[in-house]
């Protein structure tokens, strides 16, 4: 069901762009695929002729390594903060990670992402004196807010895991952190995979706020060539394009992967 | 073998157990039961502080399992523990249910070796009485493969050596068993704890779980089971505690506990149970 609204929607966003260059052609010749003068022409000249797809495909690479290492930073801090979150609290020390942790989450949570790149790149840098590529700085602050959003997102993934499969792993010997890390996250995972592709999906669009800290991503290189032809509409139709190319291929993604995790929770025998 | 003192365990204002004490020798295989909410379950657990005593101490090779000083997962190496609910690694196949534990622990121990000789290379010149060197010879190849030797081993001395790739999900509720417990046996413990272990199977699989539980009886295993199964508890016990709010109220060989019970409380859950 999930595959054909994906198609469905990918249909209508193509018939929208068609739609749109078949007006806009009628509009300056009225033939298909023909004048000088039509908003596609002016497109293709910029895009192709003029290198600006050079422009796009760097702007694509940014956004996807700032979705794909915001993601990885993100699941790897999130699952350490889930851990702490979820650690018995009778020592100090866990109650004060605890404490850390739920004001990184609370401060990643309550604010806007635009709000925390702008706070990392223009006051938290300079106030430290350190001077990194606006790219970096992007990452690292995808990455915080992903974790905040993953910790939370696993939390209730480790919660899902019967508190049989961590007794039976403490009573082999395995200390908390081994049974948590061999045996109760990797089950949490494979319950939250949907959820966490989601958040990848939510992480690659969000990624076009990069602009405000002068970061080259799809966005800015689609706006440059609107401006420099005077026209936004295909560029805009196109990056439209791409954002769903990406998010369908992180579906499909997604779906395989949680198809391969199943295996172990399908009836058949193994021969 | 085992030497439970003066043990307390309270949920908060509920005292679950009340003071209780219990000495179990090497090769004794000691019955637990006694009505549901007794306390049985709570007591199996705090032998390897799987619930934490609130008082009292658990002594075992010497040491206090009750103290927060003593590493409680070195004891529980040599402890074995069954659960009703058998908890199989769901996400992991029958083998890798019984190598993890051992892989995961003789890897770690392999890390904690070299760390340890880096550290004393270092320190050892400038030291009187220098530390030997630990071995660290082996390799994780030689630790897997020796674990899956042992648990093909295990696996055929219970006839299911080919649902070694199986998943948990895709077995019956006494093959789940079983595998639980070759999967504790993998570790070679000295003790073994059974809650229930057939509580939540199917009648016509109650057989089989029993079965390789009396082997291992006969094979001179330690082991402390809770059960309903009467006939069962007096066939394979050496010895059989009736738990009631808490307390051990009779402890004695099967024999004269079934025929001849003290307790007035004792009695009556005899004639309701058997
Ligand atoms: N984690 C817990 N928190 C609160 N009460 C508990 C907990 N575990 C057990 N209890 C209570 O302790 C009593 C004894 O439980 P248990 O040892 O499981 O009994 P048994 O195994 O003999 O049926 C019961 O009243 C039960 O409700
Ligand atoms: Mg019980």
């Amino acid at each position: 069901m999930k595959r054909f609204a994906a198609i469905f929607c990918v249909a209508v966003l193509l018939a929208a762009m068609l739609t749109g260059i078949v007006s806009a052609k009628g509009a300056d010749s009225g033939l298909l695929l023909a004048g000088g003068n039509g908003k596609i022409d002016r497109f293709l000249r910029i895009f192709v002729d003029e290198g600006g797809y050079l422009q796009v495909l760097r702007g694509l690479k940014n956004t996807m390594l700032i979705a794909v290492f915001g993601l990885a930073i993100g699941i790897v801090l999130g699952t350490l903060v889930a851990a702490v979150r979820v650690m018995p609290k009778y020592k100090r020390l866990p109650r004060l990670l605890n404490r850390i942790c739920s004001v990184y989450v609370g401060f990643f949570r309550g604010t806007p992402i635009v709000v925390q790149l702008l706070l990392g790149y223009y006051v938290l840098l300079p106030a430290l004196g350190l001077n990194y590529p606006a790219l970096y700085v992007c990452i690292a602050v995808f990455g915080l807010n992903s974790g905040a959003y993953v910790s939370e997102i696993m939390r209730g993934g480790i919660a899902s895991v019967d508190i049989g499969q961590m007794e039976a792993g403490r009573a082999l010997g395995l200390s908390y952190s081994a049974a948590m890390l061999h045996i109760v996250i990797p089950q949490a995972v494979k319950n939250i995979l949907p959820t966490l592709g989601n958040e990848f999906i939510s992480l690659i669009k969000e990624t076009s706020v990069v602009s405000f800290v002068g970061t080259l991503d799809i966005y800015v290189a689609f706006n440059a060539i609107g401006t420099n032809s005077y026209e936004f509409m295909v560029p805009y139709l196109a990056m439209a394009l791409i954002y769903i190319v990406l998010v369908a291929a992180v579906t499909a993604l997604v779906r395989l992967m949680e198809r391969r995790l199943a295996r172990s929770d399908r009836n058949i025998s193994s021969h | 073998m085992i030497e439970i003192s003066h043990l307390t365990k309270k949920f908060g204002d509920l005292t679950v157990l009340d003071d209780v004490s219990l000495k179990i020798e090497e090769g004794e295989r000691v019955a637990v039961i006694g009505g549901s909410g007794s306390g049985k379950s709570t007591l199996l657990r705090c032998m390897t502080c799987m619930e934490d005593p609130t008082s009292g101490a658990i002594y075992f090779e010497g040491e206090n399992l009750a103290d927060w000083q003593v590493d409680i997962n070195l004891a529980r190496r040599k402890i074995g523990m069954v659960f009703q609910q058998f908890n199989l690694f769901s996400h992991k196949t029958v083998l890798q249910n019984i190598t993890l534990a051992p892989v995961r622990l003789q890897l770690a121990d392999l890390k904690a070796a070299k760390r340890k000789n880096f550290r004393n290379k270092l320190i050892n010149p400038l030291r009187k009485n220098k530390k030997p060197m630990l071995p660290t010879g082996r390799t994780k190849k030689e630790i897997v493969a020796q674990a899956e030797e042992t648990a093909f081993d295990l696996l055929r001395k219970i006839g299911l050596e080919d649902k070694a790739d199986a998943y948990p999900s895709t077995l019956s509720g006494g093959q789940k068993q079983r595998i639980a417990i070759v999967r504790a046996l993998a570790m070679h413990p000295k003790l073994m704890l059974f809650d229930e272990p057939t509580s939540a199977l199917d009648p016509e699989m109650v057989g089989e779980v029993l079965e390789l539980i009396r082997r291992l009886a006969d094979s001179g295993m330690t082991m402390v089971i809770v059960t309903h199964e009467m006939r069962f508890a007096r066939e394979v016990a050496t010895r059989v505690l009736f738990v009631d709010k808490g307390k051990i109220a009779e402890d004695a060989p099967p024999e004269e506990l079934f025929n001849h019970p003290q307790d007035p409380r004792l009695q009556e859950f005899l004639k309701k149970v058997l």
